[in-house]
Parts: structure tokens; sequence; C-alpha cells
């Protein structure tokens, strides 16, 4: 059968060690719109989605370990939005509630694209992705795993199995910019955490280059702009500016169908300076209340 | 296994549609649920326009969630139960009450996005009875409608949850 539907990861290495050349489904919505447009041709498939061990999550001391089955509902449910806010937040913006269903963390890493929406969430928070295969397993951070636009360093009989993460990291936030509130591909993206015991600030920016990028020298200059006794930033609006800027130098993008470079930078110092502003807002106690879509 | 490099290879399976199980048989190995449903299994109701997730007009129910039927691999859904908007109405011809006040409020006009349509709000229903305005434009936010310009869509969802209020 050149399509098998394993129901556990032995089951999933089997089936590729049985099928050279096959292709992984999980939840579709990026390999099926590749298919029924004939760009992709699978010689084999092998479907994850009854797969037990790639489903659900679990907390391992102070870390929570999402299987890479994981939909983008399933992460947008109260107890993960609690545990990672910023991958919840980002999850809320993908497509619509059908893909939202369908959709899963480990088909966002799989597919690498720069404008994955999860994936700036987890490089700021330093996931550590977990790789499986008959006999083995390896973990790579994002930086290592995806290696240009769609472009991953997974092996043949290699699979995605699980994502760590550390719960409940300090603030977070997620702000994506597209022409809709729905069924957008981001413009722009930034995920910020700020880190207010370790007191340091990460930053990542989606869709402004060929893979995800940390605006480095934006997180540096954002922990020593920060007053951590009193939570705020002690040059104010000057430092807003400064750490907007030092996001936009830090921004590598591309001219595309969808926006031009220049409205990129723009977009991701934007992003990058409200999520800065909302964390702080948020330790100050007067967040306004939010529009519910509003991201 | 080497020479499977053509779109050749034809398979044989079965599915669970509607509480039914239905035989697919000599398909090829990549189709689309929505290919099969409509070319194979004469379940027309789930519509075929996009082909690439965007517009919910094959918006179906897998294991009870909201998808796209374009979405999923057919031959990966055997052990899937499979609910088309053609399962949702009470049978003998009749309209469920979302398909009844769509046709009354004036929701429906070239009918093309309307059975994703009524799937995406029996969904809606199901986990929310008492949506606010912004959870049902939320809920059918990726359903494409092209000539009511939603207003009437909106005031069909309103009348089925105060028709259904105790
Ligand atoms: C209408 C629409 C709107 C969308 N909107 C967004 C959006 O707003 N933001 C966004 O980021 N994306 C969006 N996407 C893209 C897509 O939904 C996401 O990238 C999604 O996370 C893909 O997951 P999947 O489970 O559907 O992957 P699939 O399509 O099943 O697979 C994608 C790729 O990953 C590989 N893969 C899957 N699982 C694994 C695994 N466990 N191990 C190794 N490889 C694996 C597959 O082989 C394949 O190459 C959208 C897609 C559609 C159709």
């Amino acid at each position: 059968m050149p399509v098998l539907v394993p129901t556990s990861l032995d089951g999933v290495f089997d089936a590729l060690a049985s099928l050279p050349g096959a292709e992984m489904i999980a939840g579709g919505t990026d390999f099926m719109v590749e298919v029924n447009y004939a760009r992709r041709r699978p010689r084999a498939i092998v479907s994850l989605r009854g797969v037990r061990e790639l489903k659900g999550w679990r907390r391992e001391g102070g870390d929570v370990v999402l299987g890479a089955g994981l939909s983008y509902a399933e992460l947008m449910r109260p107890e993960l939005s609690v545990l990672l806010p910023g991958l919840s937040q980002a999850a809320r913006t993908v497509g619509s509630p059908q893909i939202r269903n369908a959709g899963t963390l480990g088909g966002n890493l799989g597919t690498a694209s720069p404008a994955g929406d999860t994936l700036p969430v987890l490089s700021a928070l330093d996931a550590k992705v977990v790789i499986g295969r008959s006999g083995g397993r390896r973990e790579l951070s994002v930086a290592q795993l995806i290696v240009g636009p769609k472009r991953s360093c997974l092996q043949e009989g290699e699979v995605i199995v699980e994502i760590r993460l550390p719960a409940g990291l300090g603030s977070q936030e997620f702000l994506k910019v597209g022409t809709r509130n729905a069924m957008v591909i981001a413009v722009a993206n930034a995920a910020l955490v700020v880190d207010w015991v370790g007191r340091s600030v990460r930053c990542a920016l989606g869709s402004v280059g060929p893979v995800i990028l940390r605006a480095s020298a934006a997180e540096e200059f954002a922990a020593t702009a920060i007053d951590w006794d009193e939570r705020r930033l002690r040059g104010g609006e000057r430092d807003l500016e400064q750490f907007s800027a030092l996001v936009r130098e830090a921004a590598r993008p591309i001219d595309d169908h969808r926006s031009t470079a220049r409205y990129r930078c723009h977009a991701a110092g934007v992003c990058a300076r409200r999520a800065l502003e909302r964390v702080l807002a948020k330790r100050a106690g007067d967040r306004a209340e939010e529009v519910p879509w509003e991201s | 296994m080497g020479e499977l490099s053509e779109p050749g290879e034809l398979i044989s399976y079965e599915l669970s549609v509607n509480g039914e199980v239905r035989e697919v048989t000599d398909a090829w190995f990549g189709e689309s649920l929505l290919y099969v449903l409509r070319e194979r299994l004469g379940l027309w109701g789930s519509k075929n326009a996009c082909e690439q997730g965007e517009c919910g007009s094959c918006s179906v129910l897998l294991d009870g969630r909201l998808e796209c039927a374009c979405m999923v691999l057919a031959a990966g859904a055997i052990d899937s139960d499979i609910v088309t908007v053609e399962g949702l109405s009470p049978g003998g011809g009749e309209l469920s009450d979302i398909q009844e006040a769509f046709v009354k409020e004036g929701a429906v006009q070239c009918g093309f996005c309307t059975p994703g349509l009524i799937v995406s709000v029996h969904d809606l229903f199901e986990h929310n009875p008492t949506p606010t305005d912004l959870e049902v434009r939320e809920a059918i936010s990726g359903n494409l409608c092209r000539c009511t310009g939603y207003g009437r869509i909106l005031a069909a969802v309103r009348a089925v949850e105060i028709a259904r209020r105790p």
C-alpha cells in the first residue's frame, strides 16, 4: 500500500523504512495544497494523524513537552495558553477554525516557512525540537532545524516527535501583520519574551528573512534599558524607539507579492515595539482590555 | 518499491461517511477527501472551489472537528468518522433549523458557499449555543461568501440562536 496509517511512532519508523522515499502528512494543510495543485507528487505517504506519541502534551520539571501532532486549536486551550501564552497567541492568528483544527505544530516546523507563525515563539523560547528515527533521537534548536526558506535538515526516516519549552516563562507576546485578521500569511510577525527572573529579553522575527531571525542587538539593548526593579524602561519613549530601530536593522526581508522589504522592516519594528509596550504595561497592571481578535 | 514515481498507483479502501461504510475502489492514493466525496461517492454537497483550504466551501466534520475536505488525504481518513452537509439534515428532504434560517433570512444568494457555512455554523452551535456576534464572525472566518456581504448570514445565525433559546 502506498499509504500507511500507523498508530505508534515505531509504526511510523517501520512504515518509512518499508516505503523508501515516502513523505509524511500530519494535518495536511500545507501538504495537500501542493498535492492538489500537482506541485508535489509523493511516491508514497505515511499519515501521522493517528500516532499516539505525537498527540497531547505533558509537564516535565519546569518544562512543557508538546507532541508534534498538537493542533493550533489544542494550543489555544486554557491550560496551554497559561503555560505558553505566546505560542497560544500565535496559534490564534493562524488561518481559520478549519485550519486551526487540522494544522499542527510539527507541520509548521516541517514546512519550515519563514512565515510560520509558531516559529518566532519557539525561537524566542529557545525551544528544543526532539527528532526521532528508528533507534535514536536528537535534539535541535529551531535555528539548527530550519536551514533556509522551506528547508529543514531532517534526514530521510526522521520524524519531529516533540517540542520542549520552558513553562510560563516571564511575559510573552506575539504580534502579526497581514492584510486581514483571519486567513493571512504574515507580512511580518514577532515574538517577545521578557524573563523577569533571568533578566533577559528575547525577540524573534518571522517573514523578514530566509529563516527566523533573533534581533540580538535589540534584545541586549532592551535588557540594559529596562529598570528590572521598577519594571519599566528608564528612557521611556526614547528607549522604545531605539529598540524598534534595532529590530528594523535586524530584519533582512525581500520584496514579494505580499509586501515590500521596506514595509516589512517597518512592520517588524512596530510589532516588536508594541510587544514590549504591552509586556511592560501588563506588568504595571494597567493593561486595557484588548479587542479579542487584535494581535 | 522504487518504481512508484508515477501517480498511477491505485488503491481501494473504506470510509465511514454519514454513518455508512462507503467503498472507494481503484482510486489514486493522493486524492483529497473532497475529490473522493464528490467524484467517487456522489456526495456533491461539499463544494470544490479553491482546493487550498481558503474558501471553506468543502467544510466537513472529521471525528467531530471542522476541517476542509480538500486538505484531508482521503486514504488517511480510513479510521475517521466523516460527516458532510448531507449528514446534517434530518433526512427525507427536510431542512435543519440552520438551513431553514438561511433560507428565511436571505442568507443564500448564489448558494455556492452555503453548504460549507451550514457545516461551520452547525459546528459553532455544537460548541457554543450562545455565541456573541464576534464569536460568530470568528467561527465563519474560514468561509468565503462573495454575494451576501455576510449581513444576512449573521442574521440567520442570530435567528437560530434566538429560536433555540429555552
Ligand atoms: C488556508 C490556510 C491558511 C494558513 N494560514 C497559516 C497561518 O496563518 N500561519 C501559518 O504559520 N501557517 C498557515 N498555514 C500553513 C499551515 O497550516 C501550517 O504550516 C501548518 O502548521 C501545517 O501543519 P500540518 O499538520 O497541516 O502539516 P502538513 O501539511 O501535514 O505537513 C507539512 C510538512 O511538514 C512535514 N511534517 C508534518 N509533520 C511532521 C513531523 N511530525 N515530522 C516531520 N515532518 C513533518 C510534512 O511531511 C510536510 O512536508 C495555512 C494553510 C492554509 C491552507
